[in-house]
């Protein structure tokens, strides 16, 4: 895993997905982002994202306590 | 157009879900039952009696476009009573087999709250339909198109401890058309009774005869809101969940003026509603194709069992609040489902259990009155619209 994260939190939809879009441009196939979020619709817009631009869902994992939030992981296509 | 005046384009309502405008004969009929019947239905007088007959003829007239029995007709304070109290007291006459309510992930809030409460109250589930898709033994997932696994939710009827199934006969936020009928038959079976939430369908398609209790709601159809219907198969044990009342369905009674207006508005829609429906359903074919063309959107729901009057659709890179706002400032008013739209921050549970793009989200829902000018302005200012919301999160080339 590359390791490349994108941090989301904070922000509200669209912008988690455009700034995980935006760090995605240029890169490698193959290459795996994880994007955190602590907006409930970025677990559910990321996935469609990926779905939307061919690329793979890879994992969410939920955190809780004092990091709130979702990390979201693809792999690009 | 030459009697358009340039500057003031008038405004187009695409946002008729659960609150279309009044049919004109429901404003007459109104008029009419204020002179009529504004006295007390429960009460002995003439006056009194004048309005129960019009109370009656009402619940007639609702009876025959719904294939129930007059008597089997209650009016209620509003949709969203209609399903909570056909929960409870569905329930309640059942609670000997159980406490679970089976349900879609895409009921209405109403249900799926109404579900939850049902089965905190009896101590088998713990309430709140967060992650609804998620937790076993909640609500019956749904396809990428809406519609609900209907093999899974029969498996869940015929599992022990049900009181209660719930399916609506279709969704009104994505218009997709449930199989209340495969799963009415397999709850019948089961002895399980089915409540169909047809608040979204009545007035516009035919409604199913696949039910045992049915909620259908005025203020969809062309009829005021501040009045619901609901039928309850005589066949159906009920018990009260509330406190003592004469009218359970609606403690204190309902308002005799709402109910002649919903019935006589229910009756005005169903005489073109095949002609209405055609002439919709070509309506919305034409944005679904539109819209299709701009970059970079889902197109949600059913292409074909769907509601005749509802489009939907998602964009991505788009913040779906700025998007009804710059069309709202075009002067069209739509509805969406997207999280920065709603007071809660969530995005719509529907599109989160269909898994589409929840954010840009735009609905629509044609009125009886809208024509094909306006949604050809819809569709001729919607493309310039997504673009600028876009560039103003400066999203080119992602």
């Amino acid at each position: 895993m590359s390791g490349t994260l994108v941090d989301a939190r904070g922000l509200h939809c669209p912008l988690p997905v455009i700034r995980l879009a935006a760090a995605a441009k240029g890169l490698p196939a193959g290459t795996e982002l994880t994007v955190l979020s602590t907006d409930p619709a970025a677990k559910l817009d990321v996935p469609a994202w990926c779905r939307m631009r061919g690329h793979e869902h890879v994992s969410t994992v939920e955190h809780t306590g004092d990091r709130d939030g979702w990390a979201v992981t693809v792999r690009l296509a | 157009m030459s009697h358009a005046t340039p500057g003031t384009p008038s405004r187009v309502h695409l946002d008729n879900g659960g609150r279309a405008p009044w049919h004109p004969l429901a404003r007459q009929a109104f008029e009419q039952a204020l002179g009529d019947g504004w006295a007390d239905p429960r009460r002995l007088h003439a006056e009194g009696r004048r309005a129960a007959r019009l109370l009656d003829g009402a619940r007639e007239a609702v009876a025959a476009v719904l294939g129930a029995r007059t008597q089997e007709v209650h009016f209620t304070p509003g949709h969203t009573a209609s399903l909570q109290t056909a929960v409870a007291s569905a329930a309640a006459g059942r609670r000997r087999a159980g406490s679970t309510v089976v349900t879609s992930a895409v009921e209405r809030a109403a249900v799926l709250q109404a579900a939850a409460y049902t089965a905190a109250a009896a101590g088998a589930h713990p309430a709140g339909v967060t992650e609804p898709a998620a937790r076993p033994g909640g609500p019956v997932p749904v396809d990428r198109l809406g519609r609900v696994d209907a093999d899974a939710m029969i498996a869940a009827i015929r599992a022990p401890g049900v009181a209660l199934a719930a399916l609506q006969h279709a969704n009104g936020e994505v218009g997709t058309v449930q199989p209340v009928e495969v799963v009415h038959d397999a709850a019948r079976a089961a002895g399980v009774p089915l409540l169909v939430d047809a608040g979204a369908s009545v007035g516009h398609v035919a409604v199913p005869g696949a039910w045992d209790l049915l909620a259908a709601d005025p203020a969809d159809w062309g009829g005021p809101a501040g009045v619901g219907v609901l039928a309850v198969r005589q066949r159906v044990r009920t018990a009260s969940a509330g406190p003592e009342d004469e009218d359970p369905w609606a403690p204190g009674g309902v308002s005799v003026p709402l109910a002649f207006a919903a019935a006589v508005a229910l009756q005005a829609v169903e005489a073109d509603r095949v002609e209405q429906a055609a002439r919709r359903r070509a309506l919305v074919d034409r944005v679904r194709a539109q819209v299709s063309h701009i970059p970079d959107v889902e197109v949600v729901g059913d292409p074909e069992g769907r509601l005749p009057h509802v489009a939907t659709f998602s964009f991505l890179y788009v913040d779906g609040e700025a998007l009804v706002t710059e069309l709202d400032r075009h002067g069209f008013a739509v509805g969406s489902g997207s999280a920065c739209t709603s007071s809660t921050l969530e995005p719509s549970h529907v599109l989160a259990a269909m898994g589409v793009l929840t954010h840009g989200n735009v609905r629509i829902a044609l009125d009886r009155a809208t024509t094909a000018d306006e949604i050809d302005r819809f569709c001729a200012v919607l493309p310039g619209a997504v673009a600028r919301v876009r560039e103003m999160l400066g999203v080119g080339g992602l």
